[in-house]
């Protein structure tokens, strides 16, 4: 679904990315660990288009096709979704506008709404003085109407309360795990995704197929999530720059 | 009283070639005169369609549907006055006052006539225009509309508005301001005095749809009362040649309040020089003024003034501009001023373009970039309309969005 191959990327002529290769196969959820700073939502935001990543080498291949020259709504409409961080404030903006135009009127905001909990909020405008909980779920509000094949999700999980996780958590669970049976039928069917995550407590609900970590702008190693990030808490990143730099 | 008169006239006439303090200085005796009389329209569905879609445009319905009352300004001629709710009067000025021996203490009171040669001009003209009255404690439960309307070619329009709204009432008016189709080069002088009374509250909302070549001058004072509001909408979407004004709301009774919006776009020739003051004259007035205005290439200084005279006022002032092309400029000048302590004045200004991340994130969700951009700046213009009551916003929703948009 998604091939990345020796990816360099700058942000005004500096290189935050270099020779990164990564991959989530169809039906797949990849994760991704990183210290703050290691390049993980410069890698999301190159992946999703926005224009100030610029890609000075590598490839970008969603389905077998190049996206690199693609705009962030051609993008988009090809199937890739992403779940921001820090999105910006759209004032004058309600999010029941925003959620009416996306769903060309297939979906009604308010039932959407009323499952994330997120009702209240439809006559705001997007984002302005939101907390970081309700920024999550007027993502993922999004998201559950533009339904895209892979979801980009930049940590889920941060700046949410631990009663709201849950309800992020098995959100998320319930797209990704949208209109499957069963898990052999993912491969097949099953929504793909690459999350990034500090915590890794968005793992507690879902099954993820692949971890990768990115330090210093590259992908160190990759390998079982739950492994990695038990490595992870008991060692840090120090080890894996220290174990890249040996081999 | 005839000193009264006789006085005003001197003033005026010394004034006649007084410059105004901002904007282009239009010279008057290039433009006719425009006829003060014109043969009366007994009802606006009779005019004919090209008009009826120019009155629609600014918010002035031909089949009074949802309106309370109706006038029409021709040139210089009142050709239309109808009334449906008797909760308030609704006539010509010139009428009103041979009617109310009273209105002399209302008229020429709050805008002086020697203010600048428009003024003046207004003055000597002894124009005519819409008087509205809402009697105390009277609800009229829909809006009054009233169009200002130049119908011929080079002509200068002057209007003398009155608009009392008594102790306990409230009223809502919507004022069109436009040109017939072809009618391409004029000049509109429009005087408006309006007071709100102690407990009042008048939402006034006024919708311009001018023409390339038109130039226009309007001189609003508001006086406003204890416990008074008084929420002012301005619209100006299409191309004119020149607006320039500075309507000024005086907060005389404790606790009177004020709001004014602003929203306008620039096209490319177009100059808007645009303008709010609050005056705090009374101990816990309040004030916010919003002006939100785009540039598609012409220029836009966004004013505004707030000059802080008695203790516990309050007030925002907020100018927010998009310039959408290297052509267009914004300019906001923002002014406060506290002449007493426990004062708070507060201000916003931001000019500049759309901010590319705030086009991306809706491009993320699948949007194309002229779908983004046109979200954006409708939401950018909405927010200086809110907090109007919500059948008159959608009005105005809809102007924006087939005025600006062609949508």
């Amino acid at each position: 679904m998604l091939e990345i191959e020796d990816l360099t990327v700058e942000v005004n002529g500096k290189t935050l990315l270099h020779d990164v290769n990564l991959e989530v196969k169809k039906g797949y959820i990849n994760v991704l660990f990183g210290p703050n700073g290691a390049g993980k939502s410069a890698l999301m935001r190159t992946i999703m288009g926005f224009s100030e990543y610029r890609v000075v080498k590598g490839r970008i291949l969603f389905n077998g096709e190049d996206i690199i020259g693609l705009s962030v709504d051609e993008r988009a409409r090809l199937g890739l979704g992403i779940m921001m961080q820090r999105p910006p404030d759209m004032s004058g903006i309600k999010l029941r506008d925003l959620v009416k135009v996306l769903s060309k009127g297939q979906r009604d905001p308010e039932v959407l709404a009323e499952n994330l909990d997120m009702k209240r909020f439809l006559d705001r405008d997007v984002n302005v003085g939101f907390s970081g909980g309700e920024i999550k779920r007027s993502e993922l509000l999004q998201l559950a109407v533009q339904n895209p094949n892979l979801y980009l999700l930049d940590e889920p999980e941060s700046g949410v309360d631990l009663v709201s996780i849950e309800q992020v958590g098995m959100t998320i669970k319930g797209l990704l795990e949208e209109g499957l049976n069963c898990p052999g039928e993912s491969c097949e069917k099953g929504k793909s995704a690459l999350i990034i995550t500090h915590t890794g407590q968005i793992l507690d609900y879902i099954k993820a197929d692949r971890g990768y970590i990115l330090c210093n702008g590259t992908i160190m190693c990759s390998g079982n999530p739950l492994k990695m990030l038990e490595e992870i808490k008991s060692r840090g990143y120090e080890e894996c720059i220290k174990c890249r730099l040996i081999k | 009283m005839q000193t009264d008169q006789v006085n005003l006239k001197k003033q005026a006439e010394s004034a006649a070639k007084k410059k105004a303090a901002f904007g282009e200085d239009f010279e008057l005796e290039k433009f006719e005169e425009g006829s003060k009389v014109s043969k009366p329209i007994e009802d606006l569905k009779t005019l004919d369609e090209d008009s009826k879609r120019t009155l629609l445009q600014v918010g002035v319905v031909p089949s009074e549907e949802g309106r309370s009352g109706s006038l029409l300004v021709l040139d210089n001629a009142v050709s239309h006055s109808s009334l449906r709710d008797k909760n308030v009067e609704l006539m010509s000025t010139q009428k009103a006052l041979k009617k109310y021996e009273w209105l002399k203490e209302y008229s020429w009171k709050l805008v002086a006539v020697d203010t600048d040669k428009y003024t003046a001009k207004t003055y000597l003209e002894n124009a005519d225009g819409y008087f509205i009255r809402a009697p105390a404690g009277k609800k009229s439960s829909l809006p009054v509309q009233t169009c200002l309307l130049l119908g011929s070619n080079k002509v200068f329009q002057t209007v003398h508005n009155i608009v009392v709204v008594e102790e306990g009432a409230s009223l809502d008016i919507i004022t069109g301001c436009t040109a017939k189709k072809g009618v391409e080069e004029g000049l509109h002088l429009g005087i408006s005095e309006m007071y709100v009374k102690k407990g009042a509250t008048l939402n006034f909302t006024m919708i311009h749809n001018w023409a390339e070549q038109i130039g226009v001058r309007p001189r609003t004072v508001v006086h406003v009362e204890e416990g008074g509001t008084y929420v002012s909408n301005y619209i100006c979407l299409k191309p004119v040649r020149s607006v320039q004004m500075y309507p000024t709301v005086k907060l005389e009774g404790e606790g009177a309040v004020t709001r004014l919006n602003t929203i306008a776009i620039a096209h490319s020739g177009s100059e808007l020089d645009l303008g709010s003051r609050a005056v705090f004259n009374a101990p816990g007035t309040k004030a916010e003024l919003i002006s939100r205005t785009i540039t598609v290439g012409g220029r836009i200084i966004a004013r505004g003034e707030m000059i802080g005279n008695a203790k516990g006022a309050k007030g925002h002032l907020e100018c927010k501009g998009l310039v959408l092309t290297d052509k267009g400029s914004q300019l906001a000048i923002p002014i406060l001023e506290a002449n007493v302590d426990d004062i708070e004045l507060t201000h916003e200004a931001a000019v500049g373009k759309i901010a590319k991340d705030q086009v991306e994130y809706l491009m993320a969700r699948g949007l194309t970039e002229d779908e983004a951009v046109g979200m954006i700046v409708r939401g950018f213009l909405d927010v200086g309309i809110r907090g109007i009551p919500e059948e008159l916003r959608k009005e105005i929703e809809n102007t924006i969005t087939q005025t600006a948009f062609g949508m």
